[in-house]
């Protein structure tokens, strides 16, 4: 049983088969199943349960009791789960063990009990001398891996002194316009040490390039560098939509760094696939699942295209999940997200290694759970939403600080959300049983119901043709829209409650919390470095570069990465990186639907 | 008389920000409440937000930001309704906006910023009493 990739499909096949097989092989399913055979008594038990039930008198009445019955996402809930809703399921085929194929219950065999996750805030603001200033402090009080948040400007491939830049320079992130910029941002820190993630997607291949370069500078070669570029530009198209180029060719940019890293950078994941920004969006627990999922697999797919093999970029390959507030949902949309990945990558991409098999994810609570109204309520709704992560088996979180709904986060609140993360590591002790929830009725029933919905999208995304022609018609943003547009009328009509803002408010509430803001002499000051940059450099030399890069970009056999280096070296900025790269690609343009 | 033509509503997002959540939900509840709604898609410039309106003879226009740059772009706005003449145009917001930014911007002359987690039924209400008002004056 333990080789048959879909558990439903043989259920079905053996309910058509004749009577005598259907009963032997209800015997071997309960032998080998989750649910145990029920005895007398048991049923006794359950046909009182069922009579109370249905003539119960006391029901819930107050604001929120319009949906017990459903998730945040509106999957069905039961009052309660048995045996009778896992007896589909088979142990060896559907749980396994730890770091066992399919991976329900954890990627490793040891999990927390051999390495706690990885404790990952993401930041940055204003310049990069600022920002450096705050990883010195985020090192120093036990965070073990950087995360860098860049600014507008530099996600959309703009320079700081560029005129779409006005007003964003350093707000959301750090500013990063050259190379000199990367190395003020990563000056007095072990770059063969630290591993670090990059949250970029449009100009990933620029953000590397510009960090390899950095490395080099201070002698450190790039085979040596860890870390994580985000990188997942379909998911851009899908919700974020920080894009410069059409799909296609960002894709074949995205291979391109694929096979840059499968041959230089053995210790660098190239791309981590994400649902972060999808959920963020408004869409479900499910959609999330299903179309993160299906967005890497069209990267499987693309890299496989242009002749590679699975089982040299598989492995490195990583996932990015939301962490939101419906506790068990966000659970198994953890466990369900493993189990069919190992699947689909070992039964229909054929990859042989089991760490192609393995779906390893970063979490981060969910920024669109949390309130303006009474932001210090905000530090609970992490602490569950972190928890949730952890028992899904996650390999890194980054917990958001209380404040983020309304500014980027000072320094005590960035604290306050990392010593979240140390409680739940060090003093709560639900790291000390791997998957401790695996085998409950509930878990593993809603684990499965996730999976199939998931199946279900594939099959309509495969209708279209694939995600790139699902994202040309618009399908998954009218799908998000859809669903977040019924997620705030839940709210409107208090089926569903946000406590602080559509039910214990509090009267004439006023901002008692300090805000971190981003002064406008940020902008001016990053405005003339990028015009000093220009001016101090050997022009020659960066329009030979540019000039080289965009032959590369127009040659479909050519690989960008060693022009783009070469460009970042030469002082480039990113501005001029990217006009020469829309010169050959052109520009994407979306069209607005609501 | 209030004319029998539905109010006119721009929701527009401006600047690099592609948080567009917020502003599909707000374009879909006006929508639903009987207005007629242009949602502009994301990345506007100012000047080109102002010019629908006026195109469209739009009776309110939404701004949404979550960037962080709304210090710049509602004034940019602000400033180009002047210039254009279009200064009784209804122009409000929102977006993650600190209390005392919504105050100054109110002061400059946004009629109304709502905050992450205000109700669709108090912007609905704003955007009707508002926008009616306007209706009235201008015909």
């Amino acid at each position: 049983m333990g080789s048959t990739p879909q558990g439903v499909e043989s259920g079905k096949t053996l309910v058509e088969g004749n009577k005598e097989t259907v009963a032997l092989a209800k015997m071997i399913d309960r032998a080998s199943g989750l649910g145990a055979q029920p005895s007398p008594e048991f049923e006794e038990q359950r046909t009182r349960w069922e009579r109370r039930w249905a003539s119960r008198a006391a029901r819930r009445h107050e604001p929120g009791s319009g949906a017990t019955d459903r998730t945040i996402s509106d999957l069905p809930l039961k009052p309660v789960y048995g045996p009778e809703d896992v007896a589909h399921l088979d142990l060896a085929r559907d749980l396994g063990f730890p770091g066992e194929f399919p991976y329900t219950r954890g990627i490793h065999s040891g999990m927390y009990r051999d390495r706690l996750w990885t404790m990952r805030q993401f930041s940055g603001f204003g310049n990069a001398k600022q920002t450096n200033e705050r990883y010195h402090f985020l090192l120093s009080q036990g965070q073990t891996g950087l995360s860098v948040a860049f600014d507008m400007p530099t996600l959309m491939g703009y320079d700081s002194d560029a005129r779409q830049a006005r007003g964003e320079v350093g707000r959301c992130g750090v500013a990063i316009d050259s190379m000199r910029d990367m190395q003020v941002l990563f000056d007095g820190i072990d770059l063969a040490q630290i591993t670090t993630s990059m949250t970029i997607n449009g100009p990933a291949a620029i953000a590397l390039a510009e960090y390899v370069a950095t490395a080099e500078s201070k002698g450190i070669p790039r085979a040596k560098l860890g870390g994580t570029l985000q990188a997942d530009i379909l998911k851009e198209y899908i919700a974020q939509k920080e894009w410069i180029f059409p799909p296609r060719p960002h894709v074949r940019i995205i291979v391109d760094m694929m096979k840059f890293c499968t041959a230089e950078m053995p210790r660098w994941n190239t791309i981590s696939i994400s649902g972060y920004h999808i959920r963020e969006a408004g869409s479900t627990a499910v959609q999330e699942l299903a179309f993160t999922l299906a967005d890497g697999f069209a990267y499987v797919e693309a890299a496989m295209k242009a002749g590679m093999d699975v089982d040299t970029f598989a492995p490195r390959l990583s996932f990015f999940f939301n962490s939101h507030i419906d506790f068990f949902e966000e659970i198994c949309k953890f466990r369900a997200a493993r189990r069919i990945y190992a699947r689909r990558m070992r039964d229909k991409y054929g990859a042989k290694n089991p760490q192609s098999w393995t779906l390893r994810f970063h979490t981060q609570t969910a920024g669109c759970s949390a309130t303006a109204q009474q932001p210090e309520n905000n530090i609970v709704r992490v602490a569950y939403e972190a928890m949730a992560g952890v028992l899904g088996g996650t390999q890194s979180l980054h917990t958001n600080s209380m404040d983020e709904v309304l500014a980027l986060p000072t320094e005590k609140n960035v604290e306050i959300a990392l010593r979240t993360q140390q409680v739940l590591a060090y003093e709560t002790n639900v790291t000390n049983v791997i998957d401790p929830l695996g085998g409950s009725y509930f878990v593993e029933a809603l684990t499965d119901e996730m999976e199939k919905q998931a199946d279900d999208y594939f099959k309509r995304i495969e209708e279209y043709g694939g995600v790139i022609e699902a994202i040309e018609a618009g399908f998954f943003q009218h799908e998000i829209a859809d669903a977040s547009y019924s997620y705030q009328r839940s709210l409107e009509s208090k089926d569903r409650i946000i406590v602080g803002v559509n039910a214990f408010e509090k009267e004439e509430e006023r901002q008692e919390i300090d805000l971190l803001k981003i002064g406008e002499e940020i902008e001016r000051g990053q405005a003339r470095a990028v015009q000093e940059v220009r001016g101090s450099r050997d022009s020659a030399k960066v329009e030979t570069a540019l000039a080289v890069l965009k032959r590369a970009c127009a040659d479909e056999t050519r690989n960008v990465m060693p022009p783009l280096i070469d460009s970042v070296n030469a002082l480039a900025t990113e501005g001029e990186i990217v006009e020469a790269m829309v010169g050959v690609f052109g520009r994407y343009r979306e069209t607005a639907i609501f | 008389m209030p004319s029998a033509r539905p109010l006119r509503v721009i929701v527009a997002k401006a600047g690099l920000d592609g948080h567009d959540r917020g502003a599909k939900v707000i374009a879909r509840a006006l929508r639903d409440a009987g207005m007629e709604v242009i949602y502009t898609g994301l990345f506007q410039a100012p000047e080109q937000i102002v010019q629908t309106a006026i195109q469209e003879d739009a009776d309110g226009v939404g701004l949404s930001i979550l960037s962080g740059a709304h210090m710049t772009l509602f004034p940019d706005v602000l400033e180009q309704l002047k210039a254009q003449g279009a200064e009784d145009i209804v122009f409000f917001g929102g977006g993650t906006i600190p209390s005392d930014d919504a105050a100054e911007l109110k002061r400059l002359g946004v009629r109304e910023i709502f905050t992450p987690g205000a109700p669709l039924s108090q912007i609905i209400e704003f955007v009707q009493r508002e926008c009616g008002k306007r209706r009235e004056l201008v015909g």
